[in-house]
């Protein structure tokens, strides 16, 4: 178990090298950065200034472990662009990102799964068709189309939704929510459902096709063999044994979920970490997209890491002491 | 590169004439694959003769563009400014204009002719595609082949990297590729090198599926008897097995390759429509869709929906098509 | 051998097992009647695909789409069970048949400890409360020879070595004291070690519980052991049925002889083995006539048009042309 939990830690903090020497290499070879803050008509002595202030003139190893320190204590430098920490600009945009992820995985899930299942139990009835068919235009339809069809339907003919911004946002301190307010939420739900409807989709299909797989091993064949009721094999034995590969997938979905926000906060305007680093990108803003890239990073891994203990807790086989022992 | 995949396609109907050109053990396969249960099952299946054949369609469209489409939108000089913001044939705008037969479904803010930009956009977006599809499987299955043949360090130092990859998604990876292209290279060159960069982009998000399959079929055909035998005789084993493994692979990466050209599609929309993809002056559907969204709160619909409309037939058929594929080719999930 | 004015334990007549298929139907089991006393062990052999385990799993009523029983009758204790509801059919499943598979690595649901998949079985066909469905567990573990049962209760089968978890299966076959046990190829996918010990348990246990089974297998040293009938099916028939001394030394059917020949026998060690030759047919291609007979050395000319019955010879019966004494068909099965 300990060894396990080790290794896998090991492994995230080679992940997170790797990713913080990749972006830290984006700031070394990407532009320059003096260029990119002052303007044509800086002097040289400002512009020796500046470069000694961001500590370009070290050698770069030790940029490198600057870097690293900073990056540790959340501090990703200046914004070439906006001139403001970029650690400041993110958090300021994260609580709406985060709320945006959070209430899409919800939906997906608490959709998606049932869904799932039942067209995997019921694979020929015509509910189940239909859902697979709805599924496979879901999947085919991208994101943004989702978004700006939505827009139209429901901003522009009925009006009945608001198209842009978070709305009112209720300041707790340290978070900005836009979950505390009927407001808030006219605005969160064409967004999260735009950004749902895809994994949603994925969700349903995977545990439609791993339900099926289940349901053809011989451990169900045995159980029907037994006279176990329907309703024991396809939710206790069927169900469980389906849910393993499936957790995986949905730890990755909601990696997934947070890349996809940036296309959905830019359909809707949505002032969250997506919108700040596509204009990172568009704007050669390299604080931005590196911290961004690093900030994702740590998201995955920790995801991934929470996905190995699910995992754990699921499959007897991972947590007894001697896995594979005889008698 | 259209022409590279519409013979894929034809790989489909046309195994035979194919065939004798490939060696034995793939002629074999091949026919396996298309002379029983495939092609039963297409011409039993409604939904892949239907998906395929619009699938050719928008292909010759994309093909044979400058001479389908009724105006040549890369011709700047032909636009006419008069002509701007024409509602669909038989729709009439909230300021009364009425649309005409000229425009079948309308124009833009410039007087370009959506149905020509459309057919000149999937024409883009088809290139893209297939580009960065071929790209993937090629390097794919050649890194598939060497990590599974090789195995040790360079098989586990190539699957971690899948690995990693996996966890992020793709739409990161391109982006992030195209944001640093961006800083490497002068605005100029940038917007001229573009497409190359998202054909990498795209593609170096799509290459580990075809590693790992062709890396597991490796991996079995490695451990066989014939290998060993091989090695006996003299003949470099690599060899004799790069033959043995390649058509075995060829179904899975055809389904592979032709859910990946979906994914390609949308990727290249998506990172268009987010305004790093391709420049303005080459649109593809992406790019029409996001120039036509500006317009959907004044009314003029038909400059987003058109183009969406386009994106998710080419999509849907081809996702369709691939989804059909990969049940025909695992006859046990039938 | 079941000529008792009781009706026998399971009585199957003229069973028929199809199976649809694009290129017709294809008939896999046809025709096969035979019955089972209480307590008896009947062996059933024959290669693989002779229609063996789809007997067996059609008497369970767990036949898989598309295979389906198109004719003929099963009874069991002299109640038909072949139509029943699927309700109905599910109580007997476990309560009054029990089932034994040929993997037990992969019989048992990984996720869930040998006990409480014990118990489940158990409370589902009983109105035993919790603990005395556990204590039962645990009898029947420690009388399946699984040492600690108290500790072993509640580990999962990953903990337990192939030939533990077979006898685990067959506990879990046997929990609520079945009438009788179909055990389909019990040993094929154990060490050759634990074959036997498997063998004697279920022996053993089925005498003790007064279970009678029907011990499918292509082992005929298996049958010989333990078996008090054979019967031997070829192509989806039966080619002869009778006590077990008399099939293994006095084979009356060709087919049947040279199943025999092929034993090899430590008297007779300088002997050569018989082999038959061919191979059994494909379903498709089954011959008019007897199925036997592309392969038979003693074939005649009636074999090619006419099919053969079951006819009582001595105490087996045979389908055979050879042991018919009248020229014409004798619809008989004695």
């Amino acid at each position: 178990m300990l060894a396990f939990i080790v290794q896998r830690l090991f492994q995230a903090i080679v992940v997170m090298f790797v990713v913080a020497l990749i972006s830290f290499t984006m700031f070394q070879f990407v532009g320059d950065p003096v260029n990119n803050m002052v303007g044509q008509e800086a002097t040289t002595e400002q512009r020796d200034a500046l470069r000694e202030r961001l500590g370009l003139n070290d050698t770069i190893p030790v940029q490198f472990a600057h870097y690293v320190m900073n990056a540790v204590q959340g501090e990703f430098g200046l914004s070439y662009r906006m001139g403001k920490p970029v650690q400041e600009l993110i958090a300021e945009r994260m609580p709406a990102t985060m709320e945006l992820v959070a209430v899409s995985a919800l939906m997906a899930l608490l959709i998606g799964v049932p869904m799932g299942v039942y067209t995997g139990l019921h694979r020929n009835s015509w509910l189940s068709r239909g859902f697979l068919t709805i599924s496979l235009v879901g999947i085919s339809l991208p994101t943004f189309v989702i978004g700006i069809l939505m827009i139209l339907a429901f901003g522009v003919w009925l009006g009945w939704l608001p198209t842009f911004g978070r709305g009112g946002v209720v300041d707790l301190g340290v978070w900005k929510t836009s979950l505390m307010t009927a407001q808030g939420w006219s605005h969160i739900i064409m967004p999260a459902t735009t950004l749902a409807l895809f994994q949603l989709t994925l969700i349903m299909r995977l545990v439609r096709a791993e339900m099926l797989e289940v349901l053809r091993t011989d451990y169900i064949k045995f159980a029907r063999a037994r006279g176990l009721r329907d309703r024991a094999i396809n939710y206790g034995h069927a169900l469980k044994n389906t849910l393993v590969p499936v957790i995986t997938i949905m730890g990755l979905q909601i990696g997934s979920l947070l890349a996809f926000s940036i296309i959905t906060e830019t359909v809707f305007a949505w002032p969250g970490m997506g919108l700040l680093f596509l204009q990172g990108i568009q704007f050669v803003d390299i604080p931005v997209m590196s911290s961004y890239l690093v900030l994702m990073a740590l998201f995955f891994v920790i995801i991934n890491l929470t996905v190995d203990l699910l995992y754990y807790a699921v499959d007897p086989r991972l947590r007894s002491e001697h896995v594979g022992a005889g008698h | 590169m259209s022409a590279r995949g519409t013979s894929i396609m034809a790989a489909d109907i046309d195994h035979r004439a194919l065939a004798p050109s490939l060696p034995r053990r793939a002629a074999d396969s091949v026919h396996r694959f298309f002379d029983g249960d495939v092609f039963y099952s297409f011409r039993n299946s409604p939904v892949a003769m239907i998906s395929f054949a619009v699938t050719m369609v928008l292909l010759i469209l994309a093909v044979f563009a400058p001479w389908i489409a009724p105006h040549n939108t890369d011709d700047v000089s032909t636009l006419n400014l008069m002509n701007a913001r024409f509602p669909p044939y038989g729709f009439t705008d909230d300021f009364g204009t009425e649309g005409v037969a000229q425009f079948l479904l309308g124009t833009d803010d410039q007087g370009r002719d959506i149905l020509s930009a459309i057919i000149f956009g999937l024409k883009v977006s088809l290139e893209v595609g297939f580009a960065s599809v071929i790209l993937a499987a090629v390097t794919g299955t050649f890194l598939g082949l060497v990590s599974g043949y090789a195995g040790g360090k360079l098989d586990s130092f190539i699957m971690r990297i899948a690995d990693v990859q996996l966890t992020f998604p793709s739409i990161l990876i391109a982006l992030l590729i195209d944001g640093i292209a961006g800083g490497l290279m002068p605005r100029a060159l940038h917007d001229e090198m573009k497409i190359y960069v998202l054909i990498i982009a795209i593609a170096a998000s799509q290459w580990v599926n075809f590693a790992r399959t062709v890396r597991g079929s490796t991996l079995v055909e490695k451990n066989k008897e014939y290998v060993q035998a091989a090695k006996v005789i003299g003949v470099h084993p690599a060899l004799i097995m790069f033959r043995h493994v390649l058509p075995n692979v060829t179904g899975p990466v055809l389904v592979i390759g032709t859910l990946s050209l979906a994914i390609a599609v949308l990727t290249e929309a998506t990172l268009s429509f987010l305004g790093v993809g391709l420049p303005v002056t080459r649109p593809s559907l992406g790019t029409l869709i996001r120039i036509g969204q500006q317009y959907i709160f004044s009314g003029e619909w038909w400059m987003t929906i058109f183009p969406s409309l386009a994106l998710v037939i080419l999509v849907l058929a081809v996702n369709l098509l691939g989804d059909w594929l990969r049940d025909a080719l695992n006859p046990k999930l039938r | 051998m079941a000529a008792s004015t009781q009706p026998p334990l399971l009585e199957v007549k003229n069973l028929r097992i199809e199976f649809p298929t694009r290129r017709g139907t294809l008939v896999a089991v046809d025709d096969v009647s035979f019955d089972i006393a209480e307590g008896e062990v009947l062996g059933v052999v024959g290669e693989s695909g002779a229609g063996k385990s789809l007997t067996g799993a059609s008497i369970i009523g767990l036949l898989e789409p598309p295979g389906r029983i198109a004719g003929g009758e099963v009874y069991l204790a002299g109640r038909r069970i072949d139509n029943l509801p699927y309700e109905k059919m599910r109580q007997v499943r476990g309560r009054e048949i029990g089932m034994v598979f040929q993997d037990p690595l992969t019989s048992l649901n990984p996720l869930y400890s040998v006990g409480s998949q014990l118990v489940e079985t158990i409370r589902t066909h009983t109105d035993m409360s919790e603990s005395a469905a556990q204590q039962r567990a645990i009898d029947l573990l420690g009388e399946v020879g699984i040492p600690s049962p108290k500790i072993r209760i509640n580990q999962y089968p990953h903990q337990f070595s192939g030939g533990m978890r077979q006898r685990v299966v067959i506990a879990l076959a046997l929990c609520v004291n079945p009438k009788l046990i179909i055990a389909d190829e019990p040993t094929t996918a154990l060490d050759v070690s634990i074959q036997a010990q498997i063998i004697d348990l279920l022996k053993r246990l089925c005498r003790d519980h007064g279970a009678a089974v029907m011990l499918i297998t292509h082992d005929m040293g298996v049958i010989a052991e333990t078996a008090n009938r054979v019967a031997v099916m070829y192509a989806g028939r039966l080619a002869e049925i009778g006590p077990v001394g008399q099939v293994i030394k006095n084979a009356k059917h060709p087919y049947t002889h040279g199943l025999m020949g092929s034993i090899p026998k430590l008297a007779h060690a300088t002997e050569r083995l018989v082999q038959i030759e061919g191979t059994m047919p494909r379903l498709t291609e089954i011959p008019n006539g007897c199925a036997f007979n592309p392969r038979c050395p003693k074939v005649f000319a009636r074999c090619m048009v006419e099919r053969p019955d079951l006819t009582p010879v001595d105490s087996s019966q045979i389908s055979c042309w050879l042991y018919d004494k009248t020229m014409e068909r004798t619809g008989s099965h004695g």
